[in-house]
């Protein structure tokens, strides 16, 4: 058996947060870059830079900051605290929300530039056509937008399959519940067992080569302008 | 209250909108003028796609817009074709067909069957939209808006983004929707021949206001008011195919008021026809003309005397029955002839334009 029990925990713990960062923001990312691709107020600058902040800020200064907003004299903690669910720091929902933050770019930004290449036309014509602007979203924007959807899930999965700072900051190093798997690797170097990290980065090393294959042979055909 | 009554006044930076129109609720409106004349925008507020900050617009009495209330392009009963066909790229012919359609709430007065039949795309309802040709996808463009039974049917420039080729082969469909339908139609276009071979009635625009506006035969053949197309300048007769000469192929055309003889278009006797006669195919003579290649000869009676864009040329309007013929003459001729209005004279005309 090339990898151990904790090994595997790891990479299962891996896919799970990898998994729900995911869903979680299809449904927040999807309105967020909407409404930066049709937006015409002065603050699209401002907002768009907010949410593109992950992209340069070092792992373990957003860390950081989100330690302190969820960490017991944090407004976060203290609404945590008041509902009853206690802090969360060196939880598995802790990490999750923290990875929401971490990737966030990773899912508007394809995603906007997937609207925004849609153009104002087939919006009007759906209006045309009788379709509100709800019925529009649902049945013209978002089809002629899938290729920008699967590119933005792909990108947000393995982003947050890569973290490791911002994971540190706030999960720490608890088997089963935040060692994910490139914490288990940096655990394995600092015992020196180099082998289990081998096999470890090797597997995390053809898994971020075949996403990357996917997205760049998988080209959706330029439309010849209907 | 029967018609269209639209009336929009729209600041931009370096363009005002600023039309008050009232236009008939059947038959096809011709917004006729240059690029950047407004009559895109004018259609675009129409539509609702646009919103003029003060505007009113009814249709036979049912407001659209007016001071208190303005009505989203989703809720209003039109269909609209734009200049490129802008179909949905995900979805086959079929599915653009429907999605207007199946939104309809009110009763279906065009069916899907008809719609498909009218434009001649019962062989493409399975492809998608990307491997039609530029015509087939405006054809498929056309029957979407018309699926959704419109009340009014707004095209902008639907032919202009085609090629000749195209252009010829819609034509004819548009001429269908025209006979065959009871929906008024707003057609937007700068080409002349286009507006003479399925307007109406027309409004001719410029810098965002209305210059003139009228029954197409009878506007085209103002010359007080410029609208100048130059060597397109023609006078439109409704007529009908009145005989058939065998032996020289040629057909006469017959009108109210004379009759003239073309080549032969191979027509049977009876049909209505649409002809055009340009101002630059008619020549005046104050002697009967004998022995002239032009064998087309009138009385007519000079109307009036107006000017032309080339200041060597003027444009004479001519009486002849109740139709107005238009030609183009050089300003000495009209000065040798000493031309004033209500002056008999021979009419040539040299050819007739079939417009079918």
């Amino acid at each position: 058996m090339l990898l151990s029990g904790s090994d595997l925990q790891a990479i299962w713990l891996t896919l799970r947060l990898a998994s729900i960062v995911t869903l979680i923001l299809l449904v927040l990312g999807t309105p967020i870059a909407w409404w930066l691709s049709r937006t015409r107020t002065r603050w699209k600058g401002a907002i768009g830079a907010v949410v593109a902040l992950p992209l340069v800020l070092p792992p373990s200064v957003l860390g950081f900051y989100l330690l302190l907003a969820m960490g017991p004299y944090g407004p976060v903690g203290h609404l945590t605290k008041a509902l009853g669910i206690g802090p969360l720091p060196f939880t598995f929902e802790g990490l999750v929300i923290a990875s929401v933050f971490y990737s966030l770019p990773f899912m508007v930004q394809p995603l906007q530039n997937a609207f925004e290449s849609i153009g104002d036309r087939p919006l009007e014509v759906a209006a045309t056509l009788r379709a509100s602007r709800l019925d529009t979203f649902f049945t013209v924007a978002i089809p002629l937008a899938l290729p920008g959807f699967l590119t933005a899930s792909i990108l947000t999965f393995a982003h947050t399959v890569g973290e490791f700072g911002v994971v540190l900051m706030i999960g720490g190093n608890i088997p089963g519940v935040t060692r994910v798997a490139s914490v288990q690797i940096y655990d394995h170097v600092e015992a020196l067992e180099y082998t289990q990290a081998h096999h470890l980065s090797a597997i995390m090393l053809i898994f971020s080569f075949l996403v990357l294959l996917t997205l760049y042979a998988w080209r959706p055909n330029p439309k010849r302008g209907a | 209250m029967s018609g269209i009554h639209a009336q929009f006044r729209l600041d931009w930076p370096g363009f005002t909108l600023d039309v008050d129109l009232q236009l008939p609720a059947t038959g096809v409106t011709a917004l006729f003028g240059h690029s950047g004349s407004g009559k895109t925008t004018l259609l675009r507020c129409m539509a609702g796609l646009e919103r003029a900050p003060q505007g009113r617009l009814t249709i036979n009495g049912d407001v659209w817009q007016d001071a208190t209330h303005w009505l989203q392009t989703f809720k209003r009963p039109l269909g609209y074709v734009f200049q490129e066909a802008s179909l949905f790229a995900h979805l086959s012919v079929r599915g653009n067909l429907r999605y207007g359609m199946k939104r309809v709430k009110d009763t279906q007065r065009v069916s899907l069957e008809q719609a498909i039949e009218l434009l001649g795309i019962g062989h493409l309802l399975d492809r998608k939209p990307d491997l039609l040709s530029g015509g087939e996808r405006q054809r498929v463009a056309i029957a979407r808006a018309l699926a959704v039974s419109p009340r009014l049917l707004l095209m902008d420039e639907p032919l202009a983004a085609l090629d000749l080729k195209r252009k010829r082969e819609i034509l004819p469909y548009l001429e269908r929707l025209h006979d065959e339908l009871e929906i008024p139609i707003i057609y937007v276009s700068h080409s002349p021949d286009e507006v003479a071979r399925l307007a109406d009635y027309i409004v001719a625009m410029e810098d965002g206001r209305a210059l003139a506006q009228g029954p197409l035969a009878e506007t085209l053949t103002r010359v007080d008011l410029p609208i100048r197309i130059g060597e397109d300048t023609c006078a439109v007769l409704e007529a009908s195919i009145g005989a058939i000469d065998t032996q020289w192929h040629l057909a006469r055309v017959d009108f109210s008021g004379g009759s003239l003889w073309f080549r032969d278009p191979g027509l049977p006797v009876g049909r209505k026809v649409r002809v055009r006669v340009f101002a630059r195919d008619v020549s005046l003579s104050r002697q009967t003309p004998e022995q002239s290649s032009i064998q087309n000869v009138l009385a007519g009676t000079v109307e009036a005397i107006g000017e032309d864009e080339h200041p060597g040329l003027a444009v004479v309007r001519l009486r002849i029955g109740n139709v107005k013929l238009l030609a183009r003459l050089t300003r000495r001729a009209v000065a040798e002839l000493c031309l004033e209005a209500e002056q008999e004279i021979w009419v040539q005309v040299k050819s007739v334009a079939l417009m079918e």
